[in-house]
């Protein structure tokens, strides 16, 4: 037996049989207590029966406020966007909302599953809004903007009306609204550490089909989708690549620029031919094709941040940034930002 | 002519167009004279330029290259050690279209070109929920509080100082082969298979962080494992899976974790779905009711036939794949060929593979070689001679609860084709006469 875990018996033989709540600290001078103040700086997380919910409120119209500074240029002005996430809204009912489930599902006539339709827990929506939102600047929401945006998305749901103040007093009653409340089981075999499987194939070895029907193929577009296929396997071995269409090998054709952009961060909220949080790249060149003082005007307001030219939301200072990266990253986008 | 191999009678399939399609209809009927022409036509124009006597013989053994008559390069002059210039198409790459920011997506490991079971840890795949980062280990912080006799704070020293284990696991992504649910989808096996990696992981098991802070096990049911990043990924992990074999590891394949995996400090969570795996790990909370978070209440639900969502499925069951020959490759001839893949379960070690080239009418046992460990990768290789005719590969894992690897009509009878996640069904890889190998579904 080794000195460790001698020590590690020792100790679990110094704090009585388990079972029972044991004294904390086994290991002479490794960790200590946390303070009150550090568990209340991490501890965010609320659980479904709200425990950990902070107090405070906000209206819708505080949300909507919120949300088209802070959350449209992602999620649409409804929610309803799916240019660069999921939509958050759409696909419910009156009647979902009554029955707590979601006859989408049922009637199996969803396009697309949205957050509403999914979420069976309205804490699940205030925790990832407070841990995560908004994309570029998680965590930097108060409590009552928290509230307030989760009022506006609740309302564009129909689940709460237009004057609705959203607080920890009336949560669990809007929680009874949630149109897929009813609509999730654990009872399946990959939760529980035993959990039971439910499907029950038979290894059988001999003669096991009469017949083997192609059910699905690759289809030739699906094939040519992912680059040269020739340039993402070995030059020797027991096989080959095979070459396929598609636009060329990603990696093999990349432009500096683009591996400069990405290794910067800038591709967070911006993006080539779409914006995300911030313009494209490409519209930010036809903004400023004519523009002598472009390039002076862009390094600067990537260096110092700037706001008010694209939208509400503005673009923090890229301190990180070495000049001459910034200076290559403007020339890249002002040419057009070529992929390759 | 100067791409041809050297060897005599051996062929490189080459769509990219040295052999004419009459010329593949030749080779596949077993005619290939013309090869050894070509050949004859190459040594000659190699015995015309560099020697004066034409000797016979392939020129890489003939002409004494380079690398034997020159010096070569010092040690150190790479400190971090990189791979050949050659082995520069097998890297993780994402696929194309699946997501729309680049921060909150997923990149695949090339399993088609890996051997053995550990994944280079510059290969591991990767999946982030808000882009991440390299933190500065000095300055990182676990938290663990909740149910615990004393909430308390451990430093990366405190943790590194603690008996540690090290032990070798698979971590598969829930959605990994979840493009293929409905229909065949993507080319390859890095894209249908490639959430999946294994390494050795090095930590301290979190049992002994929970002993050490007092965990209160007569109330306590589940943990809470939250993650540092902007994200602060959450999830909850069950008690008895979190005192059974998780680790709170720092170490992986012999250093410290690469930042993308999670550095300086991550959950292990042995046979569960990768975004168990907390990234960049701030804090373990004990509580007595799961908390229904983000990813295990709106992503990583399984949708079912009757329109219910499976919440908190987290085990990877048994499931298997042939990683040589697989979708988008082309093998050199007819011939000799050894079957490779790779077969893991959640739920143990792997017991058996079989390997069918008929479609699943008929199955051989392939051999599995060492180690074979719990929840980890295990590598199966197979003898086949290929006589030149169609053929469809299949592999089928059993592991030790005797759980036999599903077919896609059995896993569709239970979950429909509408789910994302979990979907462990056989793959099957269809050759055809021209040595192309491509993605399919059969019944």
């Amino acid at each position: 037996m080794s000195r460790f875990s001698e020590l590690l018996l020792s100790a679990v033989l110094l704090c009585g049989s388990p079972g029972a709540a044991e004294a904390a600290g086994h290991f002479p001078n490794l960790g200590r207590a946390a303070t009150p103040d550090e568990v209340k700086a991490w501890d965010i997380d609320v659980r479904p029966d709200f425990k950990g919910l902070p107090p405070g409120s906000g209206t819708v119209a505080h949300g909507a406020d919120v949300w088209e500074a802070k959350c449209a240029s992602c999620h649409g002005t409804f929610g309803e966007s799916n240019e660069v996430f999921t939509p958050l809204v759409g696909g419910t009912t009156k009647e979902d909302i009554e029955t707590g489930r979601v006859g989408a599902y049922i009637r199996g006539d969803a396009p697309q599953r949205t957050t509403l339709m999914k979420v069976a827990t309205v804490s699940t929506l205030w925790d990832y809004i407070n841990r995560a939102m908004p994309w570029n600047a998680p965590k930097s929401l108060t409590h009552d903007e928290v509230y307030a945006v989760l009022a506006y998305i609740l309302n564009l749901g129909d689940i709460v009306p237009a004057d609705f103040t959203l607080s920890d007093k009336n949560i669990a009653d809007v929680q009874k609204r949630l149109p897929n409340r009813n609509g999730m089981t654990t009872k399946h075999g990959l939760w529980d550490i035993k959990g039971k499987p439910d499907t029950k194939n038979v290894a059988c070895m001999k003669n096991c089909t009469s017949h083997v029907t192609l059910a699905s193929s690759l289809p030739e577009y699906a094939r040519d989708a992912h680059g040269d296929l020739a340039e993402q396997n070995r030059k020797v071995g027991a096989v080959r690549g095979q070459h396929t269409g598609g636009d060329g090998d990603a990696v093999a054709t990349v432009n500096p620029g683009v591996a400069l952009m990405k290794s910067q961060g800038c591709s967070g909220c911006h993006g080539i031919g779409n914006g995300i949080v911030g313009p494209a790249f490409r519209d930010v060149a036809k903004r400023y094709k004519n523009d002598k003082d472009a390039e002076s005007r862009l390094v600067g307001h990537v260096k110092n941040g700037s706001g008010g030219n694209w939208g509400d939301i503005a673009m923090p200072a890229q301190t990180q940034v070495s000049d001459a990266d910034v200076t290559a990253l403007i020339r890249w986008i002002l040419s057009g930002s070529p992929e390759n | 002519m100067s791409q041809l191999p050297a060897r005599p009678g051996r062929i490189r399939r080459a769509p990219e167009g040295f052999l004419s399609p009459r010329d593949i209809r030749e080779v596949a009927a077993g005619r290939r004279d013309f090869l050894r022409n070509a050949f004859v036509a190459a040594s000659t124009a190699v015995a015309g330029s560099s020697l004066a006597l034409a000797a016979e013989g392939d020129p890489a053994i003939l002409d004494l290259p380079e690398h034997s008559k020159t010096l070569g390069r010092p040690v150190a002059e790479r400190p971090y050690g990189t791979p050949s210039q050659y082995e520069a198409g097998l890297r993780r790459r994402e696929s194309p279209g699946l997501t729309r920011v680049a921060q909150s997506s997923v990149s695949f490991a090339p399993l088609q070109g890996m051997f053995g079971i550990i994944t280079p840890s510059g290969l591991h795949f990767e999946r982030h929920h808000q882009g991440w980062h390299d933190i500065d280990p000095a300055r990182h912080r676990l938290m663990v509080n909740g149910l615990v006799k004393e909430a308390r704070v451990y430093t990366m020293d405190d943790l590194m100082r603690m008996p540690s284990v090290s032990r070798i696991h698979f971590i598969e992504c829930g959605a990994n082969t979840g493009m293929e649910w409905g229909n065949v989808a993507v080319p390859t096996v890095q894209y249908s298979h490639g959430m999946l990696s294994c390494s050795e992981f090095t930590g301290v098991p979190l049992s002994v962080l929970l002993d050490d802070c007092g965990i209160d096990l007569k109330r306590a049911k589940f943990v809470f494992a939250e993650g540092a990043d902007g994200s602060s990924m959450t999830r909850t992990i069950s008690l008895d899976r979190a005192l059974d074999d998780v680790l709170v590891a720092w170490g992986q394949n012999g250093e410290m974790l690469r930042p993308e995996n999670g550095y300086p400090l991550r959950l292990v969570v042995p046979g569960v779905q990768g975004v168990s795996w907390v990234k960049w790990l701030r804090r373990i909370e004990v509580g007595d009711q799961p908390w229904a978070t983000k990813d295990e209440a709106v992503h990583y639900i399984d949708l079912l036939p009757d329109g219910t969502h499976r919440q908190y499925t987290s085990l990877q069951e048994c499931k298997s794949v042939i990683t040589t020959p697989s979708g988008g490759q082309t093998l050199l001839d007819r011939g000799f060929h050894n079957i490779s893949g790779l077969a893991w379960s959640g739920r143990g070690r792997v017991k058996r593979v079989d390997v069918s080239t008929d479609g699943g009418r008929n199955w051989r046992t392939a051999r599995l070689e060492t180690p074979v460990l719990t929840k980890a990768l295990t590598r199966f290789n197979i003898d086949w001679v290929w006589d030149g005719s169609p053929a469809i590969l299949q592999s089928r894992a059993i592991d030790e609860t005797g759980f036999v690897q599903p077919s896609y009509a059995q896993l569709r009878a239970v979950r429909g084709t509408r789910s994302i996640y979990h979907n462990n069904a056989i793959q099957s890889w269809k050759l055809a006469e021209t040595g192309d190998v491509s993605n399919v579904q059969v019944f």
